[in-house]
């Protein structure tokens, strides 16, 4: 059974319409990334996913279960659903560990010193370690990006969230965040991506989705969407974001 | 968009999303009405009851001395109106004075510095009384001797200290990057505080610092200590007269109905501000 799946998902806040008839099925191990311009429809699709936003129709199924139900808890949804956000988005008033441990200690009731060791491992494991003991705001972008990235993977999630993560980088700190992501995708992590990485989606994403003012305009392999697109939009956006 | 039809899945999902709203609704006030109706009970029900309502909730008595408080109140409400426009200015100046970073201005620096310090660490209705009955003992020539305006003034320097330290603190939540920025634009240390970080400050305090209004407009009461005739004053006035203390009921009332106002339109104001700045974001 599929992961995750939408079906017939609408989005609108008040007259503007910005999921149409999204439909899209995420089976585990899968790297589904989202491309498309600005206002496309990428990150509203993310934040429906995630519940932080009420969908105005469609179905979202998450391990077998509806969770666009209103009965639904959304805490329990996102315990195992991690996500992180273009802005990083750290507690600044945290340091790096204690931001990596908050939720599995609070929400997962994971005593503190396996999460510590957990966090520890994975800053290990992304060459953070060093810097366990600061607070965020004494990091560069791509290393705060990176904590982030280890934040979200520490109660081990079923499903990864990414919104944009590289947008608010630099381009050579990109590069770190997004061997990152490629090492998660490698060793099987599931990950739903909204990305302006053309390389980097075309690496590693095992399914594209091109979004067009709210609808999936086009979806299929990377080496399909990249090199021999359906759709003239899908074209158009394509020669604007590839180097030629 | 208009060819749209919510399917049936959604039009069940909005009557589900209804249904919870109506049971939190219910709950809310069923919560609401159980909690007030046994406080109520607890109340009324107490063996002392009947002697404490005679006593501060005697409706001729509430009756005979409304027109001399209603006199009376007017007083308290141009106190702290007054003090009011002076504290606001004055109590900036002192903030800015605090977070100034020029040489030049050392001193100045210092002694707002001491002046919150001192101030804040003296019992508000000693000021009032040193204030009142200090200065017309000093025998000046051309100073007023009214004890209504040294009550005022002693109530003016006690919360400019308080309000300098909530500018202060708001000045300092404004994050360095917006220093950082303004500078960049070419804007001066003065200019940067006058029209970035002052004014995004201030939004950030407007709680606290209505907190301390509300807590001004009651402190005209201490006015009372130095014999002026405002509206707690009056209301003891008559209690040792008539043994009865259902007018400082009354003069409870008044200041209630003077503070709700104010926390509302501070309340309408802050959402305001934040739709304004935070429409269509997360």
């Amino acid at each position: 059974m599929s992961l995750l799946s939408v079906s017939g998902l609408r989005k609108s806040y008040g007259d503007r319409l910005v999921l149409d008839d999204v439909s899209l099925t995420v089976e585990p191990h899968d790297v589904i990334c989202l491309i498309g311009s600005s206002g496309s429809g990428k990150s509203t699709l993310l934040r429906c996913l995630n519940l932080l936003e009420d969908i105005d129709d469609g179905v979202i199924t998450f391990e077998g279960r509806e969770i666009s139900d209103p009965r639904v808890d959304p805490r329990e949804v996102r315990s195992r659903m991690g996500m992180v956000f273009q802005a990083y988005n750290l507690f600044p008033h945290l340091s790096v560990l204690e931001n990596c441990t908050l939720a599995p200690r609070r929400v997962h009731g994971v005593p503190r010193a396996e999460a510590e060791a957990r966090a520890l491992l994975l800053l290990e494991r992304f060459g953070l370690s060093e810097h366990a003991a600061k607070h965020p705001d004494r990091l560069s972008g791509g290393q705060q990006q990176r904590v982030a990235l280890v934040r979200a993977m520490c109660t081990s999630p079923t499903l990864l969230l990414l919104d944009e993560i590289t947008a608010a980088l630099d381009p050579e700190l990109v590069g770190e965040v997004l061997e990152i992501v490629r090492a998660e995708a490698e060793a099987g992590m599931t990950m739903v991506l909204a990305t302006h990485e053309m390389a980097f989606a075309r690496d590693v994403a095992t399914s594209v989705c091109f979004l067009d003012r709210g609808r999936i305009l086009e979806q299929g392999p990377p080496a399909e969407i990249f090199s021999a697109p359906r759709e003239e939009r899908t074209r158009q956006f394509l020669r604007r974001v590839l180097p030629a | 968009m208009s060819d749209w039809t919510p399917s049936q899945h959604e039009l069940d999902r909005r009557r589900l999303r209804r249904r919870l709203r109506t049971r939190s609704a219910l709950i809310a006030t069923v919560m609401t009405v159980l909690v007030f109706v046994a406080a109520a009970l607890v109340v009324t029900g107490s063996p002392g009851w009947p002697s404490v309502q005679e006593l501060f909730f005697n409706w001729d008595d509430a009756r005979e001395a409304l027109p001399d408080i209603w006199d009376a109140i007017w007083l308290n409400i141009k106190m702290f109106l007054i003090a009011e426009a002076v504290i606001l200015p004055f109590a900036m100046l002192i903030a800015l004075a605090r977070v100034s970073r020029s040489p030049w201005l050392a001193p100045l620096r210092a002694t707002a510095v001491v002046y919150t310090d001192v101030v804040r660490g003296i019992p508000t209705i000693l000021l009032v009384y040193l204030l009142a009955f200090g200065v017309p003992a000093l025998r000046l020539q051309g100073v007023t001797n009214s004890a209504y305006v040294w009550a005022t003034v002693a109530l003016i320097i006690s919360y400019s200290a308080y309000v300098a330290e909530v500018f202060r603190s708001g000045i300092e939540s404004v994050h360095p990057s917006q220093w950082a920025s303004a500078q960049a634009l070419g804007l001066t240390r003065g200019q940067t505080l006058r029209h970035v970080v002052v004014p995004q400050g201030v939004r950030r305090v407007v709680p606290p610092l209505l907190n301390d209004f509300v807590s001004l407009q009651k402190d005209t009461a201490l006015a009372s200590a130095a014999a002026v005739f405002e509206a707690v004053f009056v209301a003891r006035d008559y209690g040792n007269y008539n043994f009865n203390y259902t007018p400082l009921v009354v003069v409870s009332c008044f200041f209630i109905v003077m503070t709700v106002p104010l926390a509302r339109l501070c309340d309408w104001l802050t959402a305001r501000m934040r739709r304004r700045e935070l429409a269509g974001a997360l």
